[in-house]
């Protein structure tokens, strides 16, 4: 693809475009911890999960040359830190704080270890979307048809988050665990089985988003790679108040604000560059003050137990 | 920790045996890294430049290394764990372990240390880096020469006089072949993150830039460049392989001229404290491979290269004009040492506001 010379149109389909992919990880990440908090668990190692994730994603894609593996191994991998943390925290009963923020130093660690021999190492280009005639529509062509796949798997998975938590019997017992585990545990539900489910389908998500870095955003493996993403994702799940629909929403407006910032140091209007970095964070924590002022609408969507250990008293 | 100093011991020992000399005979240099050994870039260089002393002093010279040790407080601590262990001399690799490396080398006056990037040195504290900025200039004149669009962009970290120093000798080369080049400069405000430096290329490119420069560490700006078709620069190691097509020249650091020298003079026991900023003439600056441009453009720049070895081109000679108008260096000077150092400001022609 040659690049035009910037005119006002190519530059804003670029923007779009490049927005819609900074939301795509994070938007990833963050969906899989929204079904594991609704669930009552609050797991701080979604950034370990990532990293293990991209690892995984990027030595299987290289080691086999197909994407599609890749995308499989970190899902796998994804499972199996989420397990580990599942494990303990969820049946030894352990801090989830701790055990969380263990699993987040325990996975940037682990990926370094795995990842060793493939630093340095190109990964495979994967195609992206081109349909005749809609991917080269001005503007919106490449961003509504044009995309990677990832992007649209993201989307789906939102919305079928959604759908699963809202308008199933499933999503239904994920709510009633998070919010009175006590009285589910009493309904004959099992509060463990439920939560070990919701945390272990965190880390396929997280393993996503942490794949969605290696094999797509930046084709390569480098340590720490994830760069603090999975925070990102964390802060996101509160700023959503826990509802898949604006958490799309968040994802689209921090990427925008990252993005946007990039583009105004570009064009040179002068703002410090050091403000402009701040600026996605600053978002973030003024939507979170204005979200919290509603505290009729919180509480309704807060998972009452959230963070709160379940022993059932037999 | 006990078992290792133990294991030291008995190496030490062995080795006593077999040469049946004085263990001066055999030393051991260390290296503190801040990012992982394999880095790709910065850590990765010094890394390599390890490896080679190892091997350039057969069996005299143990090495060992401490990786991914943050800049701070911490790596006071990696830093006095590698003297008391039995490093006869410790190369602190990054700015930030200036403050302990100081305050290590005062603990340990036997012990011989060497900080990279900085400005303090002691009796047993020595100061090395490289004259970067006689690479950049020749990259300048290579965009200069291949950007379709007169417009590169240029992917910075931190707004330090490293960086700064880096900019302006880029735009003085640029202008040297083009004298209405145009930078757009972006500062991402971190040496590493893969993600942002791919949407900072990406803003740029989107914004007309056709050639992408950056003083950030992950090859991610050579990827996004090779897959919009267009050129790009590599940092601190080869990057070609991310951008076989793209990839124009690396900047590669190549710091084993000065660690062979260094250690040497250890095992001589000649070690002083000394400050050191080497460039291409002295084979630690090294812009290559030099790839996907014509014959002419290649040229110029293995000219550029030459003339600089040889002393007889100097990047910062006046006249030099700052972005306000003022002078910066005058007619027929050459701004001295002291002066990049502490560099903070523009040459003309460059549009971004340099943040204070």
């Amino acid at each position: 693809m040659q690049q035009r010379p910037g005119d006002v149109m190519t530059m804003l389909e670029g923007i779009l475009l490049t927005i819609v992919t900074a939301a795509t990880p994070l938007l990833f990440a963050a969906i899989g911890e929204l079904v594991a908090e609704r669930s009552g668990v609050l797991n701080l190692g979604v950034e370990g999960m990532m990293a293990v994730g991209a690892v995984c994603g990027f030595a299987a894609a290289s080691t086999t040359g197909q994407p599609i593996l890749g995308v499989l191994a970190a899902i796998i991998a994804g499972m199996l830190a989420a397990s580990l943390f599942g494990i303990v925290a969820l049946f030894f009963v352990a801090n989830q704080n701790a055990t969380g923020v263990a699993l987040t130093l325990f996975g940037l660690g682990l990926s370094g270890l795995i990842g060793d021999s493939f630093v340095g190492t190109p990964g495979i280009p994967i195609p992206k979307v081109n349909i005749p005639v809609l991917s080269d529509l001005p503007v919106v062509g490449r961003l509504i048809f044009g995309e990677d796949p990832f992007v649209y798997l993201a989307v789906a998975l939102a919305l079928a988050t959604w759908w699963f938590l809202f308008k199933t019997r499933g999503g239904l017992i994920i709510r009633a665990v998070g919010d009175n585990a006590h009285s589910a545990h009493a309904l004959g539900f099992s509060v463990l089985k439920t939560r070990f489910l919701a945390v272990l389908f965190g880390g396929a998500c997280a393993g996503l988003g942490g794949a969605y870095l290696s094999l797509v955003y930046t084709p390569q493996w480098t340590q720490a790679m994830t760069a603090g993403r999975g925070w990102i994702a964390l802060a996101l799940v509160v700023f959503a108040s826990w509802l898949p629909g604006r958490l799309v929403v968040g994802a689209v407006l921090f990427g925008a604000v990252s993005i946007l910032q990039l583009h105004a140091q570009a064009i040179g209007i002068g703002i410090p560059s050091q403000f402009l970095s701040m600026l996605p964070y600053i978002v973030t924590v003024v939507a979170l003050v204005v979200i919290s002022r509603n505290r009729a609408l919180l509480s309704v969507n807060t998972p009452a137990c959230l963070g709160r250990p379940f022993v059932a008293d037999s | 920790m006990r078992k290792y100093v133990v294991a030291l011991g008995a190496v030490a020992l062995v080795a006593g045996m077999v040469s049946g000399a004085e263990a001066a005979d055999k030393i051991k240099a260390c290296f503190v890294y801040t990012g992982p050994h394999n880095d790709g870039g910065w850590s990765q260089q010094h890394d390599m430049a390890r490896l080679e002393v190892e091997k350039h002093f057969a069996g005299k010279v143990e090495t060992a290394y401490v990786e991914n040790v943050p800049e701070g407080p911490d790596a006071e601590r990696a830093i006095e764990r590698f003297a008391r262990s039995g490093c006869n001399v410790i190369f602190t690799t990054s700015f930030g372990f200036m403050d302990p490396t100081i305050k290590v080398a005062k603990k340990f006056p036997d012990v011989k240390f060497e900080h990279d990037a900085g400005y303090k040195t002691a009796d047993n504290v020595s100061i090395y880096n490289m004259r970067w900025y006689e690479g950049r200039y020749v990259q300048g004149q290579i965009a200069a020469k291949m950007s379709k669009t007169g417009v590169a962009g240029y992917i910075v970290s931190f707004p330090i006089p490293e960086v700064v120093m880096g900019i302006d000798a880029f735009m003085l080369g640029a202008q040297s072949v083009n004298p209405d080049f145009k930078i757009k400069v972006v500062w991402v405000n971190t040496w590493f993150d893969p993600g942002k430096e791919a949407d900072a290329a990406k803003a740029l490119i989107d914004q007309g830039a056709d050639i992408i420069v950056q003083h950030t560490d992950s090859p991610a700006a050579m990827q996004i460049a090779e897959e919009r078709g267009l050129h790009a620069f590599g940092q601190s190691a080869d990057m070609s392989k991310f951008g076989p097509k793209a990839h124009l020249a690396s900047l590669v650091d190549n710091w084993t001229p000065y660690y062979i020298e260094r250690v040497q003079a250890v095992l001589d026991g000649t070690w002083k404290s000394t400050d050191t900023w080497d460039g291409m003439k002295e084979g630690l600056v090294v812009l290559g491979p030099l790839t996907n441009m014509p014959d002419d453009v290649k040229a110029l720049a293995e000219d550029s290269i030459a003339k600089i070895k040889a002393g007889e081109l100097q990047v910062f000679k006046g006249p030099i004009t700052k972005q306000d108008g003022s002078v910066g260096v005058a007619d027929g000077a050459v701004a001295d040492d002291k002066t990049l150092l502490g560099l903070n400001w523009y040459v003309k022609g460059i549009d971004d506001k340099l943040p204070q």
